[in-house]
C-alpha cells in the first residue's frame, strides 16, 4: 500500500500547505473571527490525514513522527494546565494575569491566545494518532487474516 | 416548540438506533445521531429570534449587544462537538477489535459466543 | 436531516448508513450556521469530516458490510409503541408551561457574559472567551477526556506488545 494514484498524490502535496495555514490562521484568530483552537486543531489533523491517505504512512510518518505526536499531544494538555497554574500566583486557577493588549489586535486578550494554541497542538497531535493506529492496525489485521486464509 | 419536537424525534430515532438494532456499527451510529439531536437542542434553547452571532465588530453600535444569541450553550456545544469525536473514534477501535476478535458485528452472535 | 437519520438507520449496508449519517452532519452545520452559531458550524463541519473518515476506515474493507436481518412483528410494534411513548413525552415536557419560547432564550448568565466580555479579556469572539476565560475549567475537563478516549483508543489499537510476542513464541 503505497498510496493513491499520481494525480492525487499531486494534488495533496499542492493542497497540504494551505490547509496547514487556514488552520493556523482559524487558531491565531480565534478570539477575534469565528474559530478557536478545537477547529483549527481539527483542519490541520485533517492535513496530515490528508497526506496519510494519500502517501500512506511512511510519508505522513516523517513529516510528523510518532514521537513528536505524542510530545505534542501531551505537551498540549501541559501547557493548558501550566497557564491555569500560572494564575495562581497572582490571583485564583486560571486568572487572567497576562497584558491584555489592544482589542482587536492579534496579541490581544491575555491567556486567550496561547491557551488556543495549546489546545490546537494537542487536538491536532491526537487525532493524527489516533487515525494513524485505526490504519496501521487495520493493515496489519487484515495481512494476519490473509495468512490464516493461505496456512 | 415545533423544532424541539423535532430535536425530540432525531433524539429517539438515534435511541431507537441504539437499542434495537443489532449491528454494533448501527449501535455506534445511533449514539452519533443523538449527539447531534442534543447539540441542535442546546443550539436552538440560545437562539434568539432576529439575533447575530456573538462577535464584536470594532465600529458596532452598542445596541446590537442586546441582539446577540446566547454565547453560554455555544460554548458548551463546541467543547461537546470535540468530545463526540473522541468517544467516537474509542467506540470504532473497540468495534475493531471486536472484529477481529470474533469476525462479525452482530452482537448476537457475538454475546452467544463467549466462554 | 430527519430522512437522512431513517435511511442512516433502516438501510442494510453499511456504508450507506455511515454516509447518512455524514449527511445529517452537514445539515446540522448549516442548522448551526443559520441559528447565529459560525463557531460551531465551522467546528461541526470539520468535525464531520473526520467522522467519516474514522467510520469508513472502521467499517468499509471488512468483509460483511451487509446487515443480514430478519424481523419479527412484535419487534416492528414494541419499537412503534416505543416511539409513540418518547413521543408523547417530549410533547408533555416542551408543551408545559416555564419552558422558555423558541427565539426568546433566558439570559441570566450570558447576559453578563456580553456585556462585560469585550472590557474583562478584550476578546472580540465572546464565545471563545466563555470558553477559555470565564468557564476554563470546563474547558479543562473537557480537554482531559479527550486525552483520556484518544489513550484509550490507542491502547486498544497498539501493535504487537512485546507481551503478546513473547506468548506466540511460548506456544
Amino acid at each position: 500500500m503505497k498510496g493513491m494514484t499520481v494525480i492525487v498524490k499531486t494534488i495533496t502535496d499542492f493542497v497540504v500547505g494551505f490547509i496547514v495555514v487556514f488552520g493556523a490562521y482559524i487558531v491565531l484568530y480565534g478570539h477575534l473571527t469565528p474559530g478557536g483552537g478545537f477547529a483549527g486543531g481539527v483542519i490541520i489533523a485533517c492535513a496530515f490525514i490528508l497526506t496519510m491517505l494519500a502517501h500512506g504512512k511512511d510519508v505522513a510518518f516523517s513529516k510528523l513522527p510518532e514521537k513528536v505526536a505524542h510530545v505534542a499531544d501531551s505537551g498540549g494538555a501541559l501547557v493548558f494546565l501550566l497557564i491555569g497554574w500560572f494564575g495562581v500566583t497572582v490571583g485564583f486557577f486560571f486568572m487572567n494575569t497576562f497584558g491584555r493588549g489592544e482589542v482587536f489586535r492579534l496579541l490581544s486578550s491575555g491567556m486567550i491566545l496561547p491557551l488556543n494554541i495549546a489546545i490546537a497542538f494537542k487536538v491536532a497531535s491526537s487525532l493524527f494518532l489516533v487515525f494513524s493506529a485505526l490504519a496501521i492496525f487495520r493493515r496489519r489485521s487484515f495481512r494476519a487474516m490473509i495468512e490464516d486464509e493461505l496456512a | 416548540m415545533t423544532v424541539y419536537f423535532l430535536c425530540i424525534v432525531l433524539l429517539t430515532m438515534g435511541l431507537y438506533c441504539l437499542v434495537a438494532k443489532k449491528n454494533i456499527v448501527k449501535k455506534v451510529l445511533g449514539i452519533v445521531i443523538m449527539d447531534y439531536a442534543v447539540n441542535l437542542y442546546l443550539i436552538i434553547v440560545g437562539y434568539k429570534s432576529g439575533g447575530v452571532a456573538p462577535i464584536i465588530e470594532p465600529d458596532m453600535p452598542a445596541a446590537t449587544l442586546e441582539r446577540f444569541v446566547d454565547p453560554l450553550p455555544q460554548a458548551m456545544v463546541l467543547t461537546s462537538i470535540v468530545i463526540g469525536l473522541g468517544v467516537l473514534s474509542l467506540m470504532v477501535a473497540m468495534c475493531i477489535r471486536l472484529y477481529e476478535k470474533h469476525g462479525t458485528f452482530d452482537m448476537s452472535v457475538i454475546s452467544k459466543l463467549r466462554g | 436531516m430527519i430522512v437522512g437519520s431513517i435511511v442512516a438507520i433502516e438501510t442494510r449496508n453499511l456504508l450507506s448508513a455511515v454516509i447518512s449519517v455524514a449527511a445529517v452532519g452537514f445539515a446540522l452545520s448549516v442548522a448551526f450556521l443559520f441559528l447565529g452559531a459560525p463557531d460551531i458550524a465551522i467546528t461541526q463541519l470539520v468535525v464531520e469530516v473526520l467522522v467519516l473518515i474514522i467510520l469508513i476506515r472502521g467499517t468499509i474493507l471488512l468483509d460483511n458490510t451487509a446487515v443480514e436481518s430478519h424481523r419479527d412483528t412484535l419487534a416492528v410494534v414494541t419499537s412503534l409503541i416505543f416511539f409513540g411513548l418518547v413521543l408523547g413525552f417530549g410533547a408533555m415536557i416542551f408543551g408545559g408551561r416555564g419552558f422558555p419560547e423558541f427565539g426568546e432564550p433566558v439570559m441570566r448568565v450570558s447576559r453578563v457574559y456580553v456585556h462585560t466580555g469585550l472590557p474583562a479579556t478584550h476578546c472580540a469572539n465572546i464565545v471563545t472567551s466563555v470558553i477559555l476565560d470565564f468557564r476554563a475549567y470546563d474547558t479543562m475537563g473537557e480537554a482531559t477526556v479527550l486525552f483520556t478516549s484518544i489513550l484509550g483508543a490507542l491502547a486498544l489499537l497498539r501493535r504487537d506488545g512485546k507481551k503478546k510476542e513473547g506468548e506466540v513464541v511460548a506456544a
